[in-house]
């Protein structure tokens, strides 16, 4: 009699703790919203322009936005001594609301509408990896707001969002490289390692992900057209914590080639136990994941001759059209300023606003209409190369340069990027040539 | 060859687990108790050690020998001064007080340290493996953490088993009433039972830090593999929840050679069967032995 209660209240115990801890993972899915909020009765300013900044600056994705802070302090202060004057001969102040998403698509989302319906923004700028810009974007295109998007695979924003070749947007534009300037470069580095027979392909379940294990316009045809097999055992998904079934098909198929794009902090788990597991190719080329000094220097020795591409670097032969100040000035402003290296979305960062700024200029009024008439035809140098919405592969996409790199591990134990590619743009300079994965001693 | 590798890193990978579940398991056999905090405590302690590493000149292994009695020493207070008042005929309060905590921690956690994945770094040691004949590779942390569980449930059964403060612990939790008629205080015994799990499960989050990494919101999913760890293995038995923990890790990399996207998802399904036809878990108890 007792014993039959005690496995009942057992019973129910558990039954209710199962549910409870349900309801905790599901709240843990949709990051609780923080901040944001207020800030709306102030007036939808006449003479005011109203830009908002929506980028990671906290979570898995925070490397996007650690440069965001210098160029947000520097913009202000930019507009604040100009301001912005439009083609009608009319001067504006320009103020900049900057939004964190938390690495969150879903808040991404929510932050957009709030600076639409909110804060009564005249343009969104978004940038970061398709979580972040294409919920973004779909908030812009639905309440009719100018979006200007950067930093994602221009087929992970396009066909992510249901774009077809010949039917674009009316309210959002991307300039980014696409998925054959990454083939290219990373095809050309492949070329460094001996009798490459397989390609091995680590892909997460997410947008980049899919656009990247495309049967028809991603990575495996290409592979396959080298010459090479694809070898991809399957998405997994984000926040994995164990990759032995990736690392066992890799290393019993024999892929001296890794090509991969991993979110940062799954690259880093996946990179230890490979190297725990031994699992050794010669030429790893790693998209998103180790585009930050900060990413590599966690692998310890473990990054040396790693891959990535680059879009922009110090070496560009490039400057900004607001501040004239070249490539290798801006970064070593950067440096100055926040004591830290270099990151690629910095240059993306400033080229943002220049878009923004060159726009606006062209624009009639401070009208949505007519602001979104000055960015489709918009053409402008930037730190980061010509953004020209008259002329991309499909309608509201515009492509910059993209090469190759390798990061080399310094003496003093600190990482630097060297490029080793530039195929497709002899005009930016290299400073190395590729080199395989040194794996003896391991 | 490769179904042998998938279950010995599944086996190791139930190691860590099993640390977490390990706490879970036992504040439920003492106290009847289901810590949903337990995750977040977990992450909590995991911070610890990183504010520790970052200001001090210790490595994450020295910096458990402070966060372990901090935590031990905040599970106590919790125990006395929250949970004791939640403790009675029906769970309902338990669970939605540390449900509150849980939300608390990881909320403060967002606001205070931001939402950035953080790592713990041990050096060369991360990445050092043993190689066992057949190709096969076992990382050395890894085991370490497996040896430690094992270790320090070993320990903990003795503890149980053998000890003045074990009988007293198996006496409160057949029936408290009795217990305190006798003159033994129940709250102090179910105070330094939960000094003990938060102890744990402070390593539990220490050893995830170093061997992937954490966010403020990683708690929940630690939470749920030690509660399905807990049930696989049996409620109340520590050796149960050692065995659960290594069918749940084993479940999920095996279902990774089979299907890579389902691994998270083929442990649960794992867990559901038992839940469903093995209600009582691998070792069967109920009361903590």
């Amino acid at each position: 009699m007792d014993t039959a209660r005690s496995a009942r209240t057992t019973r129910r115990i558990l039954a209710l703790s199962l549910t409870a801890a349900t309801a905790i993972a599901l709240a843990g899915c949709s990051a609780p919203t923080l901040g944001g909020g207020g800030g709306g009765g102030e007036s939808t300013g006449t003479d005011t322009i109203k830009i908002g900044y929506v980028t990671p600056q906290t979570g898995p994705l925070a490397a996007f936005g650690e440069a965001d802070a210098f160029v947000l302090e520097q913009m202000k202060d930019y507009f604040e001594e100009n301001g912005v004057t439009l083609a009608d001969g009319t001067k504006h102040d320009v103020e900049i609301i900057s939004k964190d998403t938390q690495s969150d698509p879903k808040r991404a989302g929510d932050v957009a509408a709030e600076l639409i319906l909110q804060d009564g923004v005249d343009l969104i700028l978004v940038s970061s990896t398709p979580e972040t810009t294409n919920p973004v974007s779909d908030q812009c295109e639905a309440n009719q707001v100018v979006c200007i998007s950067t930093v994602a695979p221009w087929q992970a924003w396009y066909f992510g969002r249901g774009g077809t070749p010949d039917k674009g947007f009316d309210w959002t534009y991307h300039f980014f490289w696409g998925l054959e300037d990454a083939e290219a470069v990373y095809s050309d580095i492949w070329k460094v390692a001996t009798d490459a027979k397989g390609v091995a392909l680590l892909l997460p379940n997410d947008s980049d992900g899919g656009a990247w294990a495309d049967e028809a316009t991603g990575f495996p045809p290409f592979i396959t057209d080298q010459g090479l097999t694809p070898d991809n055992p399957g998405a997994y998904p984000n926040g994995t914590t164990d990759f032995t079934a990736q690392i066992t098909q890799f290393k019993n198929s024999g892929d001296s080639i890794l090509t991969a794009v991993p979110i940062p902090p799954d690259f880093t788990t996946f990179w230890k136990q490979a190297v725990q597991q031994g699992y050794q190719p010669e030429v790893a080329t790693v998209a998103k994941a180790i585009l930050f000094p900060s990413a590599v220097e966690a692998l310890g020795d473990l990054g040396n001759n790693l891959s990535t591409e680059v879009w922009w670097a110090p070496s560009y032969p490039y400057s900004s059209s607001l501040t004239g100040q070249s490539s290798e000035e801006y970064a070593a402003a950067f440096t100055e300023s926040t004591g830290q290296q270099w990151t690629q979305p910095l240059g993306f960062a400033e080229a943002l606003f220049e878009v923004a700024n060159a726009a606006l200029e062209k624009s009639a009024s401070s009208d949505a209409a007519d602001i979104k008439e000055a960015v489709a035809t918009l053409k402008v140098d930037t730190i980061v190369g010509t953004v020209d919405w008259t002329s991309g592969p499909v309608p509201n996409v515009s492509k910059t340069p993209l090469v190759g790199g390798q990061w080399r591990l310094q003496d003093d134990g600190s990482y630097e990027l060297v490029i080793v590619s530039n195929s497709e743009h002899p005009d930016i300079p290299t400073g190395g040539t590729p080199e395989k994965i040194d794996w003896t001693g391991r | 060859m490769s179904i042998v590798n998938a279950v010995i890193q599944g086996i190791l990978l139930g190691g860590l687990y099993a640390l977490f579940a390990a706490g879970l398991s036992l504040m439920f056999g003492v106290m009847r108790l289901v810590n949903l905090a337990h995750g977040a405590f977990a992450v909590l302690a995991a911070y610890g050690a990183l504010l520790i590493v970052r200001t001090g000149a210790l490595n994450p292994i020295a910096a458990l020998l402070i966060i372990v009695p901090a935590m031990a020493v905040l599970g106590f207070v919790v125990q006395r001064f929250i949970l004791q008042r939640t403790l009675g005929t029906s769970p309902l309060p338990a669970l939605l007080v540390t449900f509150g905590l849980s939300i608390i921690i990881e909320n403060t956690l967002l606001l205070t340290v931001t939402a950035d994945q953080q790592r713990l770094n041990l050096g060369s040691f991360d990445t050092a493996a043993i190689a066992l004949p057949g190709g096969i590779r076992i990382g050395a942390f890894p085991l370490a953490v497996f040896v430690f569980a094992l270790v320090v449930l070993a320990l903990l059964s003795l503890v149980l088993s053998r000890t003045q403060y074990g009988r007293l612990v198996r006496a409160v939790s057949d029936d408290p009433g009795t217990v305190q008629l006798n003159g033994a205080d129940p709250k102090l015994i179910y105070g330094f039972a939960a000094a003990i799990a938060f102890g744990l499960v402070a390593v539990a989050g220490v050893a995830s830090g170093v061997q992937t990494s954490f966010s403020p919101s990683s708690g929940s999913l630690f939470l749920i593999f030690a509660f399905e760890a807990v049930i696989i293995g049996g409620l109340g038995s520590l050796w149960g929840t050692m065995l659960g923990a290594v069918v749940l890790g084993i479940a999920q990399t095996v279902g990774a050679a089979i299907a890579p996207a389902q691994q998270i998802l083929i442990g649960h399904l794992v867990f559901l069967v038992f839940l469903a036809f093995l209600p009582g878990g691998i070792t069967r108890q109920k009361a903590l032995r």
